[in-house]
């Protein structure tokens, strides 16, 4: 568990350094898709040649109810702008209930990421059925042009930067001195 | 590993931590002596006056293991933790705090900043009329003092030195200890990285198991103070948020035990990246409703989410802490 740790640590946001200046960024929005309609949906929007927003990277899941809390959480660190979950509409689901389970899941989840500093429109549940290609298309746009909006997801993750500072024997972020500082800003009510 | 001549050498040693996990190492009642016969202790600051000094005078590597409690906020427990690295054949992190961060690393919800402002400022019980914060030097009746330096970010132990092992709880249970111990001085050591205690969850060794329903389904949550308890039953089916699903067990159920809700003090199992997170997939699914407003009204029985499901582990979370502005 310990080495999980550490490997989660190290890897997260190496891909982020390649982000640059506002003008060029394109928001990465990993999307989960279920097997039996949103993923189907964006398989009719390819076949049908339709247009949409390539920043969305799908994943195929076999259900939305499938869509551990751990797999947003693990984008997010490791730099997606935003994650976009897509299930049955509510009574259509394969597995009877997958997602209810995955609404509820989402309900918590963005009180969660919201308390931890990510805005909420970073993450989105859609219902879109298997017929619904255009809808997907205008999803996908949305999101991309929101996130676009709200910029790139900035998440500090100092104990990798602290760790890979040490490691390369660079300065510290030096604490002394940020110490110092903030210790003289804090203000006196 | 060498065998150093004597008695093996041990150290313990504190960071950020609140004294619980030394209690629970004197917990070990007549148990503590098996282990002080057995191992030279070369480190504890509550109970032995050793310094700094003595460990630096130390050959690298002739401790055969420190147990270290508490998270890393400062400067000098950073300094401390490298330090006992460098002079242990096995570092040890003991309890939440140092595996996960434990309660201290909720100030990751906070900045240097926010912390100084509530700790030193704003709370109710401080008599700060000068405003006095910590500073890293200052000068007081003619002597120059120094603090150590206060990061803005609390990191679990894994995060700043490597580790080999965990011992965790809050604090580790008596026998939990005595079982890693044991496994540390048989010399068989398990694979590096090793949470030193069962491989499950909480609800494997729960008394009330049996009484867990197989279609549970919560329309409300209730908190302890809020409803009678009852002693038998499984406390999700009463609507008690219990994270024992999501917890790795090793404790006996303690807290239910003692009908109190299991708040996930030994993290996540083996198989688990976010404690957390698992907890909120385990929980939410359980929630009854299927639309927003259902959902969103039991949802708002949890009024601090991350300080219940992160309780212990948001500095080793996936996200490790809130973003900074």
């Amino acid at each position: 568990m310990l080495e999980q740790a550490d490997s989660t640590v190290q890897a997260p946001q190496a891909d982020l350094t390649s982000q640059t200046s506002a003008e060029d960024f394109e928001p990465r929005i990993v999307a989960l898709f279920c097997n039996w309609c949103t993923y189907m949906a964006a398989d009719l929007a390819g076949t049908s040649r339709m247009r949409y927003a390539p920043n969305v990277r799908v994943v195929r899941v076999m259900c939305s109810g499938r869509i551990d809390p751990q797999f947003v959480m693990h984008a997010f660190a490791r730099g997606a702008d935003g994650v976009l979950i897509g299930g049955c509409h509510p009574g259509d689901c394969h597995y009877q209930e997958g997602n209810y389970k995955a609404l509820r899941r989402f309900r918590l989840l963005r009180r969660v990421i919201e308390s931890l500093g990510i805005e909420r429109e970073r993450l989105r549940l859609e219902w879109i059925s298997a017929s619904e290609a255009d809808r997907l298309r205008k999803v996908a746009d949305e999101m991309a042009a929101d996130i676009r909006a709200l910029g790139p997801l900035q998440l500090s993750i100092p104990a990798e930067e602290f760790r890979n500072a040490e490691g390369a024997g660079a300065e510290i972020p030096s604490p002394e001195i940020a110490g110092e500082t903030a210790a003289k800003e804090v203000a006196v009510p | 590993m060498t065998k150093p001549e004597g008695k093996p050498k041990v150290a313990f040693y504190w960071c950020a931590s609140c004294g619980g996990c030394e209690e629970a190492v004197v917990d070990l009642a007549e148990g503590i002596l098996d282990v002080v016969g057995a191992v030279d202790i070369v480190m504890w600051p509550v109970a032995l006056d050793f310094k700094r000094a003595d460990i630096e005078a130390m050959p690298d590597g002739s401790i055969l293991a420190s147990f270290i409690n508490g998270a890393i906020r400062t400067t000098e427990q950073e300094e401390m933790a490298s330090l006992l690295r460098r002079k242990s054949q096995l570092v040890i992190a003991f309890g939440a705090c140092s595996q996960l961060g434990g309660i201290p690393g909720l100030a990751n919800l906070y900045d240097r900043e926010g912390v100084y402002r509530a700790a030193y400022l704003e709370s109710p019980s401080t008599e700060n009329p000068e405003g006095t914060l910590p500073r890293l030097r200052s000068r007081e009746n003619g002597y120059d003092l120094s603090l150590p330096g206060f990061y803005d970010t609390v990191r679990a132990l894994g995060q700043v030195i490597d580790v080999d092992y965990a011992i965790p709880g809050c604090a580790p249970h008596p026998k939990v200890i005595q079982a890693a111990v044991a496994t540390l001085l048989s010399g068989e050591l398990p694979p590096k990285g090793t949470v030193l205690a069962p491989d499950q969850a909480v609800c494997e060794e729960c008394p009330r198991r049996e009484s867990k329903p197989l279609d549970l389904s919560i329309s409300e949550f209730k908190r302890p103070h809020e409803v009678i308890i009852d002693e038998e039953t499984c406390l999700l089916a009463q609507g008690l948020l219990c994270l024992g699903p999501a917890t790795r067990a090793g404790c006996d159920a303690a807290c239910v035990c003692g009908n109190m809700p299991c708040s996930g003090c030994s993290g996540p199992t083996s198989r688990v990246l976010d404690h957390g997170a698992k907890a909120i997939s385990g929980i939410a699914s359980l929630i009854g409703g299927d639309d927003e407003e259902a959902i969103d009204s039991v949802l708002d029985g949890i009024p601090d989410p991350v300080g219940t499901f992160y309780r212990y582990g948001l500095p080793a979370s996936l996200l490790r802490r809130k973003t900074l502005s």
